[in-house]
């Protein structure tokens, strides 16, 4: 694998972080969110920050813009230096000036980060208007020149488009497009790419990259993503509850890490290899789905409009205690094939035999009897049990309305509560008082107290930190191992396919353009499309969990 | 979206046949006999057998609806019992001073409470929203009655700056004294709105000013009142909206308290009158006219969403 290699050493300093500490109010009584920070970027140049959720990434990058929530996070300590500006002693009215002009932003979601109620291009021409004394004609100039840099297509129409109009890369683009537009000194990029497909991904790093080359951008790159980390990086600092651990060039940090942290975190990186394939048990399949179609929309009062053909043709088979992982990009009908099984709609056309039930065109009072045998993880875990219930009441909802007495059910629960990992008074307790993978855990723990056959995980990992995903994997897979489940797993993550799966079906627009055993799929991919899903996954010729290259055994 | 408009412009006909239907009925399937009704207690049945004669009432019921349906169509809203004037006319000498008073009332409603909400949102608990949240319980508890005689005590006895009570007609008088007559009515009226309006921009402001695009916003070194005013309002519209429309119609309907305070001849007045005089034709007009104005001022706050947010599209 090519790393950057680059020397920064003679290049003009943009940005510097000294000792820099941020705390709660001194009402709170807390240790400090940030603990003397220090950091240094020249021009030219890519420094990641890494780090678990809360490390404190996000709390470095507003510190540096200012943005710290008001009355919640103060600087309490510390220096930060842009060029010879020291950004701590500007009035707000200086730092308003300094914002964009000088050190811009990009954030994680393209969806919620644009006005919705705004023309893409005022947005970006805003900046110019806070900013400079240009005409009007000269804005517009200004606007479709820096449009046309972040190789938007049709210009003119997304121009006058709103956010709603444009796709999760474009709108990214728009993003890029606004942080840069006056050219600022450093561009800080908080997760920028992770809530986009591999193949966007890609996309907009090279983007990012391009366009730092062009402008000699200093970059800020705020990831979780080992794998963009290892494709972008010159420099690498990592983070963890508050504290920067280690910093390293990035072939020296990913090859020789020095601190245990440092080193867990990149052997929890899940390697593309797919998992040591398992005897598949004899007996009849538990799932079968036959020819499923799924066609949204269409009808029309008047007027026959044509739907939206979500799942195509769709055709496979689980049987007791394999994984199936259906892969796919956004829009690639992974979603709607998992809402189909689960009878949360109705498909259009063909069979999803359960056991031995056709369930596909039941009627709702037809499936109450089947619907404990199906359970499903959702992918966001704070949003998906009920906040104001306990642990507890959220578990034995289920069985308790297929007639298991509550007692009974309270029991159960807390012996699955200790299988999960949580301790068994977790039942007592709310939702919000629980992190994102427990969270996950208590999801989980919730569908296997219906002791279903099949259990159909949407994205279940996706929101999770990397060691907390390679936990839930685990918890998964000892309970496939210990209860005979069968797993759906939906991800758009070859990563965590590859770890999880027994057999893989790659879906693109609705249509399954490939299947077969994890090993052959991933291994050996014939499809063009999982060979580009493939070649776009970051980092993918390391072997993060070694600290070496692939095959370099 | 003008094929939506169109669809929901006739689907106000149904809605208005069914109101219309609740009227008619409500005198013909009261207790007792709706001429005796009307007539009183005191009557004769030489008086209770023309006004059956004058009102159709000996006729079968169906012949009856539809000889009224017909004349409502017509524009005819029936003859007052009272006066013997036709209740389109008393509607309209009565109409224009409520309807000047009620967009009056929601001009300053807004123009006060929109300001105050995203003052208070943007200065979260902070004493700026503690004071605006204050003086919502208030407008929202103090009676309509209590804050006009209070206006009045302070504003037209003690500092004698305003009228005690009138009308003047913009159009006749002109604006400046249709102004200096109808503020404190108006002020009177709008504090109620005032609390409400507030509350909700505050509500729907401070969830706006939690969303990713408003940090955007403030990492481009947009200006903080561009921020508020441009980003923020325009995304928290829509439930603002909805609030000022249901409030302008429950304007029209609802002003009797302020109308009877100031003494202005509006449609609040005629409706107490009415009732009290148990004038059926124009009770039975006043409540066609209200629920005409509050579909069409629904229809107007639907289509406005679409003015303010492009993601609402019919």
């Amino acid at each position: 694998m090519l790393f950057k290699s680059r020397n920064f050493d003679d290049a003009k300093t943009v940005l510097t972080v000294s000792d820099l500490t941020v705390s709660l109010p001194p009402a709170a009584k807390a240790p400090p969110v940030l603990n003397r920070i220090s950091l240094t970027i020249r021009q030219g140049e890519t420094v990641c920050l890494v780090g678990e959720s809360g490390s404190g990434k996000s709390v470095t990058s507003l510190a540096i813009m200012g943005l710290l929530p008001k009355d919640a996070l103060f600087v309490t300590g510390g220096k930060i230096t842009l060029s010879d500006t020291d950004l701590l002693q500007q009035s707000p009215s200086a730092m308003q000036d300094i914002r964009a002009r000088r050190v811009a932003m990009i954030f994680q979601e393209p969806m919620t980060a644009l006005n919705p109620v705004m023309r893409v291009g005022d947005q970006i021409e805003e900046v110019l208007e806070s900013h400079t004394s240009l005409s009007a004609d000269e804005r517009r100039a200004r606007v479709i020149d820096i449009m046309e840099q972040v190789h938007l297509p049709d210009v003119e129409r997304i121009h006058r488009s709103y956010p709603h109009q444009l796709s999760g890369g474009q709108r990214q683009r728009i993003m890029i497009a606004m942080a840069l537009v006056l050219e600022p000194e450093l561009l800080i990029a908080d997760e920028p790419t992770t809530a986009l497909d591999v193949t966007t991904q890609q996309q907009i790093l090279s983007l990012i990259a391009e366009l730092q080359e062009k402008h000699g951008t200093a970059v800020l790159f705020i990831t979780h993503d080992m794998g963009v980390v290892a494709e972008i990086a010159d420099t690498v600092y990592v983070m963890k509850s508050g504290d920067l651990v280690e910093h390293a060039p990035i072939e020296t940090l990913l090859r020789a890490p020095k601190q245990d942290y440092t080193q867990n975190l990149l052997r929890a990186v899940p390697s593309l290899i797919p998992r040591a394939p398992r005897t598949a048990p004899g007996g009849d399949p538990v799932l079968k789905v036959d020819n499923l179609d799924m066609i949204y929309g269409g009808g029309g009062f008047f007027v026959k409009r044509p739907g939206t053909h979500a799942a195509k043709d769709v055709t496979f088979t689980v049987a007791r205690g394999r994984t199936l992982g259906i892969v796919g990009e956004s829009g690639s009908g992974k979603s709607t094939v998992a809402r189909c099984i689960m009878r949360l709609i109705a498909p259009t056309a063909g069979s999803i035999r359960l056991r031995d039930t056709d369930i596909a065109h039941l009627s709702r009072a037809q499936l109450k009897p089947h619907r404990q045998h199906l359970q499903v993880v959702f992918q966001d875990p704070f949003r998906s049990l009920n906040p104001r219930w306990t642990v507890g009441r959220s578990l034995i909802e289920g069985p308790v309305n297929y007639g298991t007495p509550p007692a009974q059910a309270m029991a159960r629960a807390a012996e699955l509560m200790e299988i999960v990992g949580l301790p068994r008074d977790s039942l007592d307790r709310y939702p919000h008082q629980f992190s994102g993978g427990q969270r996950q855990r208590i999801a989980i723990a919730r569908a296997v107290m219906m002791q279903p056959d099949v259990l159909v995980a949407d994205e279940a990992v996706s929101a999770l930190d990397v060691s907390v995903q390679a936990q839930v994997l685990d918890l998964l897979n000892d309970l496939q191992e210990s209860l005979g489940i069968t797993i759906v797993f939906i991800t758009h993550d070859l990563r965590v396919a590859a770890q999880i799966c027994d057999d893989v079906l790659v879906m693109q627009r609705g249509i399954v353009v490939e299947q077969g055993p994890a090993a052959a799929v991933l291994a050996n991919p014939q499809h063009e499309y999982t060979k580009s899903l493939i070649e776009a996954a970051p980092g993918r010729a390391w072997d993060f969990a070694n600290f070496r290259e692939l095959g370099a055994a | 979206m003008l094929g939506y408009i169109l669809r929901r412009i006739l689907a106000i006909i149904p809605v208005m046949l069914i109101v219309a239907i609740f009227v008619f009925l409500l005198l013909r399937l009261t207790p007792g006999d709706p001429a005796a009704i009307i007539a009183g207690d005191m009557a004769t049945p030489e008086q209770l057998e023309r006004i059956r004669e004058a009102m159709g009432l000996n006729k079968p019921l169906l012949t009856q609806f539809f000889t009224w349906m017909g004349s409502l169509l017509q524009g005819d809203l029936g003859t007052s019992l009272i006066s013997g004037t036709p209740v389109t006319t008393m509607i309209g000498q009565r109409i224009f001073p409520t309807i000047n008073m009620a967009l009056l009332t929601i001009v300053i409603a807004v123009a006060i409470a929109v300001p105050m909400g995203v003052l208070a949102a943007w200065r979260h608990r902070s004493w700026v929203d503690y004071a605006v949240m204050s003086f919502s319980v208030l407008g929202f508890s103090v009676p309509v009655f209590v804050i006009g005689y209070l206006f009045i005590l302070v504003f037209s006895i003690s500092l004698g700056w305003l009228p005690v009570q009138g009308y003047a007609s913009p159009t006749e008088k002109g604006f400046a004294e249709f102004l200096y007559r109808a503020i404190l009515p108006s002020l009177t009226l709008a504090t109620i709105y005032v609390a409400l309006i507030a509350r909700m921009t505050r509500a729907s402001m401070l969830e706006v000013l939690g969303e990713d695009y408003i940090r955007t916003a403030r990492a481009k070194g947009v200006k903080e009142s561009r921020v508020l005013f441009r980003h923020a309002l325009r995304n928290a519209a829509v439930p603002i909206l909805t609030v000022i429309g249901t409030g302008f119609a429950l304007l029209i309907s609802g002003v009797v308290v302020t109308e009877s305070v100031f003494n202005i001849p509006g449609i609040g007045r005629l409706t107490v009158d009415a009732i009290l005089a148990r004038d059926y034709p124009v009770i039975q007009a006043m409540i066609l006219i209200t629920s005409a104005t509050y579909v069409v001022v629904n229809l107007i706050i639907d289509i406005s969403y679409t003015v303010f947010d492009p993601r609402i599209r019919y």
